[in-house]
């Protein structure tokens, strides 16, 4: 009992920082990929190719001045940067990120909770995530923060159902919403990208959308709303709207991969004969391809933010709901008639 | 441990359900709801009820909150919009419904019968998927376009006002 809830307390702490460990080298990321596509060096100063660069970003948010505006709801001026870093990090307590490693001859499982109702745990605390950005924008006092939330409030709500519906095909196919099941169902049958690729354009579009990343980004677009949601924020708060983005990112990353990646499997190799026993070495090997699929997902986010411009709200509302919408419930309505033909 | 926490979430629950017809700030009041809506998916999963628990914070505290929220910032709607709260009458109204409620609690209690509980079903969502689409499935559909009804409804009253 006690050991049991120590490995958990263990893997949670681990995950946290992992997180916001990559959500730092994220930013450094981003900066360093925008660079390479607009043919620039990017940040090079601090330590060997700007490697400590988030030291001194994370250094500087601290001793800057916390301001709160006049007229400012104070409570809830504090409490919105929480609310949207807390669902971010939440979400990954159902995700798994390996398989199986063995600890002092106990075999850990590589997820701190697996529920099952895995994917609907997913996309319950998702939606909680719009409350940060909406109360941040509201309790500022702003009306250029007003309007970034008020915009985030009506994308969520919008990509949200897009999101759900889009996933439905899989969790047909699989017949579980636990998410262990649908990464060991994809380590004997082909991953989902390949059988259900509608499910996962839509999926991942939709995961842009739900991260306020380019294209989707109009909460802030900085043309015509200054920076919205967060544009009364500095200091730590600020920098907890960012990390809060960021571990958005890597949970829609990791989520992406989990369901449509194959998750930690990578076909053929585990199938080795240095791996077959099991034990540590594939253990490891589920860890890292886990990792490395992650960061390539990753990879993509950035990519498509330095290289689309973004859409105009009209835009995007109707690719919400005139697209994605129909869309997903036509690919439900197909691989709905397409399972008939097993029950025969 | 269970009990523990049924009492933590019970707490929770009763407390901002009063703070959101106290709190004269229609936003903070919404935000309470939705601590009300969590606590509420807490006693859920400690009655194993894990489905509902997930649906009731995405359906009630993610989606129809965000709406709430939503109207409540596009109307702007401040502190000094309100009438005042705690009238003469509003008091009146307190106490009456106070021992109404008390007197329903109570013959719910006494008129539970020994055994007499009904089965529980299993909150897996199999189970409920089984006997949302088996045995309920004439309700389930009716309901489905009820709601449709609602949807054209609505869509048809906006389409008038723009109209004219």
């Amino acid at each position: 009992m006690i050991g049991a809830l120590l490995i958990t307390v263990i893997k949670i702490l681990v995950i946290i920082l992992v997180v916001l460990g990559g959500v730092a080298y994220m930013t450094l990321a981003e900066r360093k990929v925008s660079a390479w596509i607009q043919w620039r060096v990017g940040p090079n100063r601090v330590g060997p190719w700007g490697l400590l660069q988030p030291i001194a970003d994370g250094l500087k948010f601290v001793f800057k001045e916390d301001f709160i505006p006049t007229g400012a709801h104070r409570t809830l001026h504090t409490l919105a940067p929480m609310l949207t870093l807390m669902p971010a990090l939440l979400t990954f307590a159902v995700i798994p990120f390996g398989s199986t490693l063995p600890v002092f001859g106990h075999q850990v499982n590589m997820i701190v909770a697996d529920l099952s109702i895995g994917i609907l745990f997913i996309f319950a605390i998702a939606s909680l995530g719009v409350y940060g950005i909406a109360v941040g924008g509201w309790s500022s006092n702003n009306k250029y923060a007003l309007f970034g939330s008020l915009r985030s409030s009506a994308q969520m709500i919008s990509y949200e159902i897009a999101l759900g519906l889009s996933v439905i095909p899989v969790i047909m196919f699989v017949g579980s919403l636990r998410l262990t099941d649908i990464v060991a169902h994809q380590g004997s049958h082909p991953w989902f990208i390949l059988s259900q690729p509608l499910s996962f354009l839509l999926f991942t579009i939709a995961a842009f959308a739900e991260t306020n990343r380019l294209p989707f980004d109009l909460p802030e677009a900085e043309p015509e709303l200054v920076a919205g949601y967060h544009t009364e924020y500095s200091s730590m708060k600020f920098a907890m709207f960012f990390l809060g983005e960021y571990a958005n990112m890597m949970t829609a990353s990791a989520l992406i991969v989990t369901l449509f990646l194959g998750g930690y499997h990578f076909p053929w190799v585990e199938n080795l004969p240095i791996f077959v026993n099991g034990g540590l070495l594939l253990g490891l090997l589920h860890l890292f391809t886990f990792l490395a699929k992650t960061v390539g997902m990753l990879f993509v986010f950035l990519w498509v933010r330095w290289s689309l411009p973004r859409f105009r709200y009209d835009q995007l509302m109707g690719l919400g709901w005139k697209v994605m919408l129909p869309l997903a419930l036509v690919n439900i309505f197909i691989y709905g008639l397409w399972s008939l033909k097993d029950l025969n | 441990m269970e009990t523990a926490l049924f009492y933590v979430f019970s707490i929770l629950a009763i407390g901002s359900g009063f703070a959101v017809v106290t709190r004269r700030n229609p936003i903070s009041a919404a935000l309470f709801l939705v601590l009300a809506f969590f606590s509420l998916a807490g006693i859920y999963v400690l009655m194993d009820a894990f489905f509902l628990a997930a649906v009731q914070v995405a359906v009630y505290a993610g989606a129809i909150m965000v709406l709430f929220l939503f109207v409540i910032m596009l109307l702007n709607l401040g502190p000094d919009d309100l009438p005042r709260f705690m009238t003469r009458k509003v008091k009146w109204l307190y106490a009456i419904s106070s021992v109404v409620l008390t007197v329903v609690l109570l013959g719910i209690d006494l008129g539970r019968r020994p055994g007499g509980e009904p089965q529980a079903l299993s909150g897996e969502v199999g189970a409920i998927g089984d006997k949302l689409f088996g045995e309920y499935l004439l309700p389930f559909e009716i309901t489905a376009l009820l709601l449709l009804v609602a949807i054209v409804g609505s869509v048809a009253m906006a389409h008038r006002e723009s109209a004219n």
